[in-house]
Formats: C-alpha cells, sequence, structure tokens
C-alpha cells in the first residue's frame, strides 16, 4: 500500500491552501486527490470578481485566485492527482481512491484533511410541488453551464433563493442575454451578501421579493411557468398572494450543504446544526489525525477565510505527523454560546494545544442590529467588540489569546455571546 | 437639492446611504459609518462604474476548454456595461491563453483592455 | 405485416414483448415516449406484494400471486435487483382487529404462503420505529422490493435481444380493421398493420380498447404521490411496512428501496389529466402526516425528491386479460394499477400463450431467456474493478458522485439494444443524478457523453425526450 504523511481529499481552495501550509510547516510528503480534470475547485467556474480582497489586497475574479493557489502548490512540487475520486476514508486513514489509469487503490495516510467542499440543496430537499420538467437547476448547475461550457439554460428566468451564486447568476444570466424576472426568497432577510444585492440585482432592475416561495412548478417537457407565493412567518404560503411569472427556467440558490460522506464513512462525529465535522483548536475531527477546512467543515461566504481557515489545517496536520498523536489531555473546553448563535467551529478549545492567536467563527440564526459580541473565560468578560448589524448570510469571528485563556490556569468554561449594545 | 438613497458595497455592512445633490453636484452624504461610504456615495450619483465579467469561446484548446473567462482589466462606466458585453459577442480566442492576455482593447471606446483570467492550454 | 404490435413500452407491454420473443413471430412494440418505462411504470411503489390484499377470485389475485412466485427467478435470469424483505401491514387499533384478520384469511384464500399474524412485542423487534399505537401486523414474509426501471428495462432488452423491435416517439392515433383480419395502426409516424393487438396503454388503454370492444370501460388516472429519502435514512425500516385501513382511512407505505433509500407513499387522487404527473403541497403534506401515524420519527427532513405517479384504475378495479370478443385478435391488458408490478410477468406470459394460441405460434428455439444488466461496479471488490478499468479506462471514471457511477457504466446505458437516449434514461438505468444532489454536479457531464456517444450537439440532449432540451442556445446569442 501507498503512504504518505498528508493525504488532502479535494483540490479546491481548502485543498490547495492546506497543501501549501504543509508543506512550509516542513511536511514534504503530501498528496493532494481532486476529483475534477483541474485544480481550483468551484473557483474555476466563478468568474466574478470580488476574491481576494483580505488575501491578497486585491479584487480578483475566481479562477485567478485558484491560479495563485495552483502555482504556490505548483512552485513546491506537491503531487496531485486528478480525476481522481476518493471512494473511501477508514478510520485507520486508509484512502481508497481511483481513477482511470491507476484503477482503484489504497493510500495509508498519517494525516488527512477534508477539504470535500459542499454542494447545492436540490428542489427535491425543498419539496417544491409541481411538474419536474428540463429547465431547473441549481443555480451551480447552470454556473457551470453559462461559464464553462458557453451555453444559456433557459430564456426567461426565475430565481429560488437569494443566496450568493443566485444573485451572481442573476447578473451573469443577464449580461448573457437572458431575461430574469424576479428573485423570490423564502425568509424575510437575504442569504446573500448586500453588495451582491446591489450590483447583481439592483443595477439590472431586478425585483427581490423577500418572504416569497415557489409554490407551483409548470411544464411537462420544459419549464413554462412558476408560481411564487408570499409566505407567513412559519414559512406557509399565504393563499391569495400567488403571482405566476412565464418563463422557461427556474434557478434554485437555497443553501448550501457540506458533503460529508466519506467523513460519516469514517466516523466522523458531524455536528447537525453545520453538518460538518465537530472539530477542536486545531481543526482536528473526532477521529485523531483527520482535519477539515474550508465547506465541508461550515459553508463560508468568502474564499479568504476559507484559504486561512484551511492553511490551519494543513499546518496542524503537518504538526501531527511530526509529533504524533499529542497524549490525550482534559484540556479541551467545549465552546458554548447564548444569544442567537448557531455554532462555533471549532467547538472545543484546548489551551495548551492552540495556537497564540486563534479564530473562533460562527453564524448567528437571525438579523441583529446594534450587539455586542462578548466572549466570557471562566465566566470572566476577556473579549468583546460592536456589530452594528449581524445577519445569518454573514460568517462572524472572535480572536481568541493564548495568553489570555492560559492565565486562567485551568479554562473551565469558554462562552461567546451576542448582547444588547 | 434632490435627494438619492445608496446602500453602501464597500463592505458586507452595507449602510443605508443619503446623498443630496443640486444638478450634478454632491451636497452632502449620510448614513456612512467610514469614509468608505462617503468616497462610494461620491462616485456612484456621479459616475458609477463595474468591473464586468463574461467569459468567451476559445478554440484549439488541448484540455478540451470551451471557454475563457474575461474581465475588464479596470472599472468601466456602469451605462456602458451592456454595450460591452455585446462587444464580446462573436469574439474567440486562440488557446494557449494566460491570465492578462488581452482579448479585446479597448472595449466599446472606455479605454479599458478586456483580459483573460483564466490559463487554458 | 407484423404478427403482433403492442402498444405501450410499459412495463406489462415489455413483459408481454419478453414472453412473445420465446416465439418465432414479428413483433413490434411502439411507444409514445423516448424510452421504455416512462409511465405508471417508472412511478410507483416499486413493491412486489405478496398477494394477500386482492379479491380472493380476481384477476388481480391470481396474476399478483404468480407474478410474486415468479419474480425471483425472474430476478435471476434477466439481472435486475429484487429483495424480499417482507412486508408489515400494521394494525393501529385493538378495534381493527378484525380487519386484520380477514385480510389474513384473504391472503390464505388467495394462497399466499408464509402468512402470519404478529404481535406487537415481536412487532418492535422486526421494526423498532413502529409507533407506539401498533398492536400487531401482518407478515408477508414474500413480499418484496425491485426496482422498477431496471425490471421493465431488462424486459424490453431481452425482447429486444430476441428479435422483438421497438419504436419510440410513436403514438398510436387509432386502431381499425381491413376486414380481412388485419388492424391497421394509424400512429403520427404512419400505418402500422398487424395480425393481432396488445393494449397495454396504461391509462391511455381504455382509449384503444372502447375503439376495438362493445362493453366500454373508463380508466381514471389516480394520482400517487411520493417521498424518496436519502441514503441515510437506510435502516429505518427492514420490511415495506404498510398501514391496515382503518379509522383514517387509508395510510401510505414506508419501505426500503433496492438502492438503499426509503420510499413513503402514496396518496390516491383521481384526476382528470392522464399526463398530471405533479406533485402538490397538499399532497405531499399528506404522505408526511400519514407516514408518521405507523412510524415514529420518519426522517422526511431527507426527502432528496418527490415525484407522483398515475394509477390506471378502471372503474370496476379489475385488471382486464382478454381477447376482445368483437374483434378477435385484439388482446387487453388493461386497468393495469397495483398490484401491476408484481403481477407483470404473469399478464405477460398469459398474454403471450393467448397471442399464440390465436396465431398457432411455435416456439423459437433460439431464444435466449436470460440478459446481462449493466454491470453496477460500486458493487464489486477492487479486484474485480481493477480488472474492469483495466479493460476500459471509462470504468474508472467517477461522473455521478453521489451514487458513484462510473463513465463506463454510462456508456453502456447508452449503447446497449434499446440504449438511454435523455438524462432521465441515464438516470433510469445506472442511477446517476438519482442522488442527493439530484444531478446537480453530473448532468453537465452526463449530457457530454450523451451527445458525444450519439453524435449530437450537446444543445439537442434532452432531459426526458421531446423539447425537454437542457439548454436553449449559446452564451451572447441574443446579442
Amino acid at each position: 500500500m501507498e503512504q504518505y504523511n498528508v493525504v488532502i481529499i479535494g483540490g479546491g481552495p481548502a485543498g490547495l491552501a492546506a497543501a501549501k501550509a504543509a508543506y512550509d510547516e516542513g511536511e514534504r510528503s503530501i498528496l493532494i486527490l481532486e476529483r475534477d480534470s483541474l485544480l481550483g475547485g468551484i473557483l474555476n467556474q466563478c468568474i466574478h470578481n470580488g476574491f481576494g480582497l483580505h488575501t491578497f489586497k486585491e479584487e480578483l475574479t475566481g479562477p485567478e485566485y485558484a491560479k495563485r493557489f495552483e502555482d504556490e502548490v505548483r512552485a513546491r512540487g506537491i503531487e496531485c492527482r486528478l480525476n481522481t475520486m476518493v471512494m473511501d476514508l477508514s478510520s485507520d486513514k486508509t484512502v481508497t481512491a481511483m481513477n482511470r489509469t491507476d484503477g482503484m487503490f489504497q493510500i495509508r495516510a498519517k494525516a488527512v484533511v477534508l477539504a470535500m467542499g459542499c454542494r447545492e440543496r436540490s428542489r427535491g430537499a425543498l419539496n417544491i410541488p409541481g411538474y419536474r420538467p428540463a429547465g431547473i437547476y441549481s443555480a451551480g448547475t447552470a454556473q457551470r453551464l453559462v461559464n464553462i461550457e458557453g451555453y444559456m439554460p433557459g430564456r426567461k428566468v426565475v430565481i429560488l433563493g437569494s443566496g450568493d451564486i443566485g444573485l451572481i447568476m442573476a447578473r451573469r444570466m443577464t449580461l448573457e442575454g437572458a431575461e430574469v424576472q424576479v428573485v423570490a426568497e423564502l425568509m424575510p432577510y437575504s442569504g446573500g451578501l448586500k453588495r451582491n444585492i446591489v450590483q447583481c440585482l439592483d443595477d439590472y432592475g431586478i425585483p427581490l421579493k423577500l418572504s416569497h416561495t415557489v409554490v407551483d412548478i409548470e411544464g411537462k417537457e420544459r419549464v413554462t411557468g412558476v408560481t411564487i407565493a408570499e409566505v407567513d412567518s412559519k414559512n406557509k404560503p399565504i393563499p391569495g398572494t400567488e403571482e405566476h411569472y412565464d418563463c422557461d427556467t427556474l434557478l434554485l440558490s437555497c443553501g448550501l450543504i457540506p458533503e460529508n460522506e466519506l467523513s460519516r464513512g469514517a466516523g466522523v462525529e458531524i455536528s447537525p446544526v453545520t453538518n460538518g465535522p465537530k472539530v477542536n483548536e486545531r481543526l482536528e475531527t473526532s477521529i485523531p489525525g483527520v482535519f477539515a477546512a474550508g465547506n465541508v467543515l461550515h459553508v463560508h461566504d468568502l474564499v479568504d477565510y476559507v484559504s486561512e481557515e484551511a492553511a490551519d489545517a494543513g499546518r496542524n496536520a503537518a504538526a501531527y505527523v511530526r509529533e504524533g498523536n499529542a497524549p490525550e489531555t482534559e484540556n479541551g473546553t467545549a465552546v458554548t454560546f447564548e444569544g442567537g448563535i448557531r455554532y462555533t467551529v471549532p467547538s472545543t478549545v484546548d489551551t495548551e494545544k492552540m495556537k497564540d492567536l486563534m479564530t473562533v467563527r460562527f453564524r448567528v440564526g437571525s438579523v441583529m442590529k446594534d450587539r455586542i459580541v462578548k466572549v466570557y473565560a471562566n465566566g470572566e468578560e476577556i473579549f468583546k467588540k460592536k456589530r452594528r448589524i449581524m445577519a445569518p448570510g454573514e460568517m462572524e469571528e472572535v480572536l481568541l489569546r493564548k495568553t489570555e485563556l492560559q492565565k486562567f490556569g485551568g479554562l473551565k468554561t469558554l462562552k461567546i455571546k451576542v448582547e444588547e449594545a | 437639492m434632490e435627494e438619492r438613497n445608496l446602500i453602501c458595497i464597500g463592505c458586507p455592512m452595507g449602510c443605508p446611504l443619503t446623498v443630496t445633490m443640486e444638478g450634478t453636484e454632491v451636497k452632502s452624504v449620510t448614513g456612512n459609518t467610514c469614509p468608505r461610504g462617503d468616497i462610494y456615495a461620491r462616485k456612484e450619483v456621479t459616475n458609477p462604474t463595474r468591473i464586468v465579467t463574461s467569459s468567451v469561446l476559445v478554440t484549439g484548446s488541448r484540455t478540451g476548454a470551451k471557454t475563457v473567462s474575461v474581465k475588464t482589466a479596470s472599472d468601466v462606466p456602469k451605462g456602458k456595461i451592456f454595450e460591452v458585453v455585446r462587444a464580446l459577442k462573436g469574439v474567440t480566442v486562440e488557446a494557449p491563453v494566460k491570465i492578462g492576455d488581452v482579448v479585446v482593447s479597448n472595449i466599446s471606446g472606455t479605454g479599458v483592455d478586456v483580459i483573460a483570467t483564466k490559463e487554458v492550454e | 405485416m407484423w404478427d403482433a404490435v403492442v402498444i405501450g413500452a410499459g412495463v406489462t407491454g415489455s413483459a408481454v414483448a419478453r414472453y412473445l420473443s420465446r416465439y418465432r413471430a414479428k413483433v413490434l412494440v411502439v411507444e409514445k415516449s423516448e424510452d421504455v418505462c416512462t409511465g405508471t411504470s417508472k412511478a410507483n411503489s416499486a413493491i412486489v406484494h405478496a398477494g394477500y390484499d386482492a379479491k380472493n377470485g380476481s384477476l388481480m389475485a391470481k396474476y399478483n400471486l404468480e407474478g410474486s412466485l415468479m419474480m425471483e427467478d425472474l430476478s435471476k435470469e434477466l439481472d435486475f435487483p429484487y429483495d424480499r424483505c417482507g412486508s408489515l401491514v400494521v394494525c393501529l387499533s385493538e378495534a381493527d382487529r378484525p380487519t386484520l384478520e380477514k385480510l389474513y384469511e384473504n391472503g390464505v384464500k388467495n394462497g399466499v404462503k408464509g402468512l402470519e399474524i404478529v404481535e406487537r412485542d415481536r412487532l418492535v423487534e422486526m421494526e423498532p420505529n413502529i409507533s407506539d399505537d401498533a398492536v400487531a401486523a401482518l407478515y408477508a414474509p414474500t413480499g418484496a422490493i425491485i426496482c422498477p426501471f431496471l425490471f421493465t428495462i431488462a424486459l424490453a432488452e431481452n425482447a429486444a435481444e430476441n428479435g422483438v423491435e421497438f419504436r419510440f416517439d410513436t403514438e398510436v392515433k387509432s386502431i381499425g380493421r381491413t376486414g380481412d383480419g388485419v388492424f391497421k395502426l394509424v400512429t403520427d409516424k404512419g400505418e402500422i398493420l398487424t395480425k393481432t393487438v396488445v393494449n397495454a396503454a396504461g391509462v391511455y388503454a381504455d382509449f384503444f380498447h372502447n375503439m376495438m370492444c362493445e362493453k366500454k370501460i373508463r380508466i381514471t388516472p389516480r394520482k400517487g404521490e411520493y417521498l424518496l429519502l436519502d441514503h441515510e435514512a437506510e435502516g429505518f425500516v427492514r420490511h415495506t411496512i404498510f398501514q391496515l385501513p382503518g379509522k383514517f382511512g387509508k395510510g401510505v407505505l414506508v419501505s426500503p428501496t433496492v438502492h438503499k433509500n426509503v420510499i413513503v407513499g402514496p396518496t390516491a387522487n383521481d384526476i382528470d389529466d392522464r399526463e398530471g404527473t405533479n406533485t402538490t403541497a397538499s399532497g405531499l403534506a399528506e404522505v408526511m402526516e400519514k407516514s408518521a401515524r405507523a412510524l415514529k420519527n420518519v426522517p422526511v427532513r431527507k426527502t432528496i425528491t418527490s415525484f407522483a405517479g398515475l394509477r390506471a384504475h378502471e372503474d370496476g378495479h379489475e385488471f382486464i386479460v382478454e381477447e376482445s370478443k368483437e374483434n378477435p385478435g385484439f388482446f387487453d391488458a388493461a386497468g393495469i394499477e397495483s398490484p401491476g408490478l408484481s403481477s407483470a410477468p404473469a399478464i405477460g406470459k398469459a398474454v403471450a400463450e393467448m397471442v399464440k394460441a390465436r396465431l398457432k405460434l411455435e416456439e423459437d428455439p433460439s431464444f435466449k431467456a436470460t440478459r446481462k444488466g449493466i454491470v453496477h461496479a460500486a458493487e464489486l471488490s477492487i479486484e474485480e474493478r481493477n480488472e474492469l478499468i483495466k479493460k476500459n479506462p471509462a470504468y474508472g471514471q467517477i461522473i455521478c458522485r453521489c451514487e458513484n457511477v462510473s463513465e463506463g457504466e454510462i456508456i453502456d446505458a447508452i449503447r446497449r439494444p434499446l440504449g438511454a437516449k435523455s438524462l432521465d434514461g441515464v438516470k433510469r438505468r445506472v442511477r446517476a443524478g438519482m442522488g442527493r444532489c439530484q444531478a446537480g454536479f453530473c448532468s453537465p457531464r452526463v449530457m457530454e457523453i450523451l451527445a458525444r456517444e450519439l453524435g449530437k450537439d450537446q444543445s439537442e440532449v434532452t432531459k426526458s425526450g421531446g423539447e425537454s432540451r437542457i439548454i436553449v442556445g449559446e452564451i451572447k446569442d441574443k446579442w
């Protein structure tokens, strides 16, 4: 069986950043397994700009951002196997993968970084009633057809869901000659970034209807129309509010789901909130030596933060190989939260093993104005920051200093709380 | 005096901005939290601009790529966006393409080049 | 001149064609859709009923039992998935126990083997998620599940391999006689002359019956809506769980599928539109609500798709499998609603024998009863898989990552006799796009393979034939 110290599953932004960081940490036995024919993952079809402001201090398109990381990985001579699908991951870190030339093969890894990304929620999972004709696509599928294949998936479009991909595709379809009639959003707020609403909808006069959903899809062969309706506070359609749109296409942008089938197969513990692995301060899952980063861990809004998080995971994987499994300590303190926070990544922190300055990322469950985010250690406030507005669509973060947490000797509790200002 | 309401796109906060104008002159900007909002608002009401991204067809790709993604090398006037994409119709480039290669120079008389944003072999 | 023309390439028509292909005869199947298995046969519970339900003495009871007994051997001959998981009809109230006992007795009379009534304690052992209200159940160990697509495709493919011709996208408009014992079928693709006709037209079977027979029948499409749950729900139930009709009326079933999903449904609503396969908000809500009666915490949140099928319900609620008295040579296989899937082998065989008798057909010694299905690579060992990949590297390239379907399997699905021509055709044969992302990732790739294999432009590739094109043009073509 082949052996590698660090095997990275996925060659998208997370996998590339993890590989680079593991190398820079001194690790030389690294293998990236990527199912597509090229590195960069979903960034290859995200041809719009807005990437990299945080990482490179300039505004790049998706392919440009991916290329920078790919070049870094190539320059380090890190081995990548493309068109290679990982079929199985076992709890002892045996990776079973397959491609055309090598067939099915197994690799024993000392450490694994999960970087498989996420998928879009489908029409079926949303239980939208109606017919099942051609012309219903997830926004990402349409994005691939338009941006990679150069095809128009439709002419008259209705979009359900105001996630960023849906907003971006409203603009893309418009610029390529389609008529985007409306974007309907089930929630009373958009799941996308405000700047995308302005640049992708407002710029082109595309209406955004909040608290609306699709209640019927017509057309037996190809979509001929959809009906949308307003929903009440329980997200149930309100009779009498139906509006019909003639269209040939319905795009869905209704949320992303981390792809953790391999992780589940290995026995990694999954959070029911994020649908990603539960991780500690080193982004290590419930299986020692298996790390996770990027959208497989929790869905991000900005790729810059994916890269940052994945670099941590890559460094930690390299350190794990170097130092072996650190003796089990009981020091991991659960991160608790209050005030509308839905989850935190990581979910436990060990003050011995954390790095000097650690980011805890989280999301809130509703739109909140004028708040203060506070961190309490053993009940004592150690950090606070003001937030004018917090929304489910925008990831939040707090920074924790190792020295500060270690002052407590034994850290008993660590709580993040959103309070009214 | 005329008032225009905008949402700042400078950062994810999305401040609601009110711009007071007299003719084409900006008298005041309110609602912003930081100086970036002021700059954005003044530009947005006088000369709004955007980067335009799209893709064009590519021929002769060794890897079978059908398109190459492109962008305007810098902002173009918002009013020219559709002119820019129309001018890209029928544009075909020959592989190989490198990031930054000029696909169309001075597109639609904007003085801005359209450049490739993807490498195609 | 054909010896026999079968109208409809659903499971019944395909079964008739398969059993007819044993004889020396020129047989044609005409189908208005682009593929086999596109009507009722593709959207149902995927169950092989044990046969206790149908009224004793009815054709439904007869063919159900026969079909159910034939199915396992047939699944080996024709290589389609079959799993005798057993079924339970759950009684949710002591008051309903007499109904349960009656059902048991009816089953015994019908000749169903192994039936027993299991009491709550054993029921809970058999199905840990059973409702607290469940008092007992009728256990039928011969109840089974199959893949209705692969079953139908296997029948049709075996028929084709034995010389039966299939014409798709061909709609029969009328049937007449030319006087001398010859039938004339007028289709949208020209006229067809034949000595005999088999009416297996599903929800349209009454049209053809009524053209040929004095005693009129009426078929009403009875819609059934379903939810299909993700692989993550696998194991939620081990048997097909029916609800005994009781004070809440008829319930819905919850069953494992042969592909390790869980299916929940159906509703039953009579509609007018014979193509009305749309799901409805109320229907889906009803499925969820009713499923919760017999089982605790049905994981309906793990739904990956919902769909609706139309049962061909005839007013008399009985199969019509006979030769027309007025027009000998015209055979009905009409009113084939549940247990139609279970009965298909028996009906196919019976009708083929009727045609044989009418035309005095002889056995064809070259008839090949077996057929090999598309390899299901995900089920192979590493060694077997590597051998396959060495022979054909396309088996090493995964296209559908949710169901782990390789390019090799997709190519086989397209190239073999009666191969797939559309995304749905590929999906039904190899499950690409059937998984949790519902074709989000793989559809552009499958389109590419279809276009390449069929020598078409990608713009001509459809979801399910007709006007169901996936793409409508090139970027900027409107400018």
